[in-house]
């Protein structure tokens, strides 16, 4: 056994209002320069949907996350190692900028300098790569907002798998939720896997998995092995990039600007022991309908005294098992099987988890015909089908998922019963498998979710990491090249290029 | 005067642009590891660089080996193979003539997508269409020569060749001399091939260092970087780091 801990991260799409905060302030703190414009290392999709870019989620088509040979051995979808290389002048599993969207501005400065006109002036939109005037913008991070487009092409969504989904097409029928996506900090990342130079790495102490800049050669295979479609090729530098997970946040104890400022209070952090010489293991098990409760069974209880011991043998801080201790992650995912990893048959093991939405009853179970159990509505009658929700967070396996909104249904009964008939339910929990102290917990973290519940992120030790003597008085973060911006308005190695739109500011 | 050049061109001139290639490639690595990359454009553009990249590099790879291979190795040991000189100077203008037209070929896709391309065209540095520019020129050169080496199918020029790059990698004095008969083209041919070596560093063409073959043999799939790595590579150390001791 060796006990590794990362910060793992829980998003309560039950209570998530697609607002969008968290792609915004994410953006404006990460991807607001030239070359990554048209990259949001967190976007908020509609679903059922296609998604950004579209059809990420069929692999079939990009080849990303891994495959499990007849031998049972692990290999990258894209192909063995020299099937990568062999795609390295040209990669035929990479999307095309058009497949996220072309970058555009709007011409602002027309509205400030044309002439009387009959009409008033319009912004219209301009590419930010070519300088040129856009006709028609055809897809954004999300484009399908709130069911926006037809049916017929928002249904090729790839969830729909087993679904009867010509009925969902009708107005009465139709269901959506939000789905915030970030990078997944996999334990058996693919991105990692594929990337030839050795670029990309996981960092042992934490799990965050981040791209060397100095060493990224732009041979661009991450963009393809990552099956969530997370990685972005800067086309200004020629590097790729990717989620941080705020780390220098992180690093410090504070949470990531995504879940710092998510209104709805929908993300958790907190930290997961598991065992890295088990990962092999998890990620290869035959059936992917098993590998959500193999992933689970990796993830170690912080509570019991012989983990705590080898985590201390391993180099896990003290400070960590503390944390891990009252980690909301650890509590949503291990103890109360709320939480579910997205898309777990990518064979990659992601550490962002979700908790499935619960949705209206439908009205033909409103009239009488809905199906009980016992008390509580059944949650195989709920607008979202569950099937859908299980093609998304388990591979298609429903009693997990039915499971969790059952918890989630019965935490609602028994505090309803509480706050306002003024009874303490023992039944509705028990039904469930939980205890009523184990409701109030979930009703603390989940419902109230205040911040020091959400967020249990314990400091870095960068003193055993590094000599604070040698770094005293450098740069904090900065793109290569040491403490330079990474270039220079006279750069004898690489000119850089000729700037073809003005911004607004630029134009003040 | 005339000897003069040739000497200036074929004598001094390769050490200038090798010296030039070899210090600036380790001043660009080291200082400025952030510019060293491929520079692909796929995400922007797909069409045309499935074909036009692939016949490029793949013709340009058998060219660049072949004249490594064919320049730089003794003749001495082709003699001692039992590999004539007629035989490898045929070798050479058949395997270089399919490999040069494939590349030209690739390139030439290549070059139209640059600058016929809107998004390609705009988001080009000055080195970057030069570069593919002198490339395809070079090819052109290095193709143009074919016809006059089937002029003589002994091999004699050939070893003029050979006896030059050889000498240049050598330090022999006087070398250039070698070359001073040469049909204009090969002269340009030379000329040129000095001259991409020269600009070599400033452009994209740094990322063929880079060539990631030893991702064959990189021991399994995942890269996990261990807390002390940073102390690994720091360039001095002035105090000791002791790894965190287990608490009892």
């Amino acid at each position: 056994m060796k006990i590794r801990a990362q910060v793992g991260k829980v998003l309560n799409l039950d209570k998530c209002i697609g607002c969008h905060t968290c792609s915004v302030t994410c953006k404006n703190v990460w991807t607001s320069r030239e070359g990554m414009e048209y990259a949001w290392f967190n976007n908020v999709e509609t679903k059922p949907g296609i998604g950004y870019p579209k059809d990420w989620e069929n692999q079939k088509r990009w080849n990303g996350g891994w495959t499990r040979k007849a031998n049972g051995a692990l290999q990258p979808k894209m192909g063995a190692k020299w099937r990568i290389l062999a795609k390295i002048f040209a990669n035929p599993d990479l999307p095309e900028i058009d497949d996220y969207y072309e970058p555009f501005t709007f011409d602002y400065e027309h509205l400030q300098t044309a002439p009387e006109l009959q009409a008033a002036p319009t912004a219209r939109p301009r590419s930010l790569i070519t300088g040129e005037r856009m006709d028609k913008i055809e897809w954004g991070p999300n484009w399908e907002e709130i069911l926006g487009g037809e049916f017929s092409k928002r249904s090729r969504d790839y969830n729909f798998e087993g679904v009867e989904k010509e009925i969902y097409g009708a107005f009465e029928n139709t269901f959506m939720m939000y789905l915030p996506r970030l990078c997944e900090h996999c334990l058996n990342p693919t991105c990692v896997a594929a990337c030839p130079s050795g670029a990309i790495y996981k960092r042992e102490e934490d799990g965050i998995v981040l791209i060397d800049q100095e060493k990224c050669r732009g041979w661009r295979m991450c963009v393809s092995g990552c099956p969530y479609k997370k990685i972005y090729y800067n086309w200004a530098t020629g590097k790729s990039e990717k989620c941080t997970f705020c780390y220098p946040r992180i690093e410090v104890g504070e949470p990531t600007v995504c879940s710092e400022t998510c209104v709805g209070r929908i993300r958790y952090l907190g930290v997961l022991l598991y065992d890295a010489d088990r990962i092999d293991e998890a990620a290869s098990v035959p059936d992917e309908q098993d590998l959500y409760q193999a992933q689970l069974d990796i993830f170690l209880d912080p509570n019991d005294p012989e983990i705590q011991a080898q985590a201390r043998a391993d180099g896990v801080p003290d400070g960590w098992i503390e944390a891990a201790k009252r980690s909301p992650v650890y509590k949503m995912a291990m103890e109360w099987k709320v939480a579910f990893p997205l898309h777990p048959e990518y064979r990659t093991l992601p550490m962002v988890w979700y908790v499935p939405p619960l949705s209206p009853v439908q009205s033909a179970a409103e009239a009488g015909k809905m199906g009980i159990d016992g008390e509580m509505p059944d949650v195989r009658s709920l607008r979202i089908p569950l099937r859908y929700l299980a093609n998304l967070l388990t591979a298609g396996k429903e009693e997990p998922v039915a499971h969790a909104l059952e918890r989630m249904l019965a935490m609602r009964g028994y505090m309803r019963a509480k706050t306002v008939d003024g009874v303490i339910d023992e039944a509705i929990a028990t039904r469930v498998g939980l205890t009523p102290e184990q409701i109030e917990d979930m009703y603390q973290i989940m419902a109230i979710a205040n911040y020091e519940d959400r967020f249990v992120i314990p400091t870095s030790h960068r003193e055993v990491a590094e000599d604070a003597y040698d770094i005293r008085g450098s740069c904090g973060f900065s793109f290569g090249n040491g403490c330079s911006g990474g270039s220079s308005a006279a750069d004898l190695f690489a000119s850089p290029r000729k700037k073809s739109v003005r911004t607004p500011t630029e134009v003040m | 005067m005339a000897s003069y050049l040739n000497t200036l061109l074929f004598g001094i001139y390769p050490y200038i642009a090798l010296a030039v290639m070899v210090l600036g490639c380790i001043v660009r690595y080291d200082r400025e590891p952030y510019t060293w990359r491929s520079g692909s454009s796929q995400l922007l553009r797909r069409r045309q660089l499935v074909w036009g990249s692939n016949l490029f590099h793949f013709g340009v790879l058998i060219v660049f080996v072949g004249h490594l291979v064919g320049l730089l190795t003794p003749i001495w040991l082709f003699d001692a193979v039992g590999i004539g000189h007629g035989f490898k100077q045929m070798l050479a203008i058949v395997v270089g003539g399919v490999a040069g037209v494939a590349c030209l070929v690739g390139g030439a896709m290549l070059l139209h997508r640059r600058l016929g391309d809107p998004r390609i065209y705009r988001t080009s540095s000055f080195g970057d269409i030069a570069i593919l520019v002198l490339l395809l020129l070079q090819l052109t050169l290095g193709l143009a020569t074919i016809p006059i080496s089937l002029g003589h199918l002994d091999g004699g020029e050939m070893l003029k060749f050979m006896a030059w790059a050889q000498g240049i990698f050598t330090f022999q004095p006087g070398v250039a001399a070698v070359v001073a008969d040469a049909h204009w083209i090969f002269k340009a041919h030379l000329f040129l091939g000095l001259t991409i070596f020269l600009v070599f560093p400033f452009t994209r063409l740094v990322h063929m260092l880079s060539v990631p073959v030893r991702y064959l043999w990189r021991p399994g799939y995942q890269v996990v970087r261990t807390r002390l790595a940073a102390d690994r590579s720091a360039p001095r150390q002035t105090v000791p780091v002791r790894p965190r001791e287990p608490a009892e």
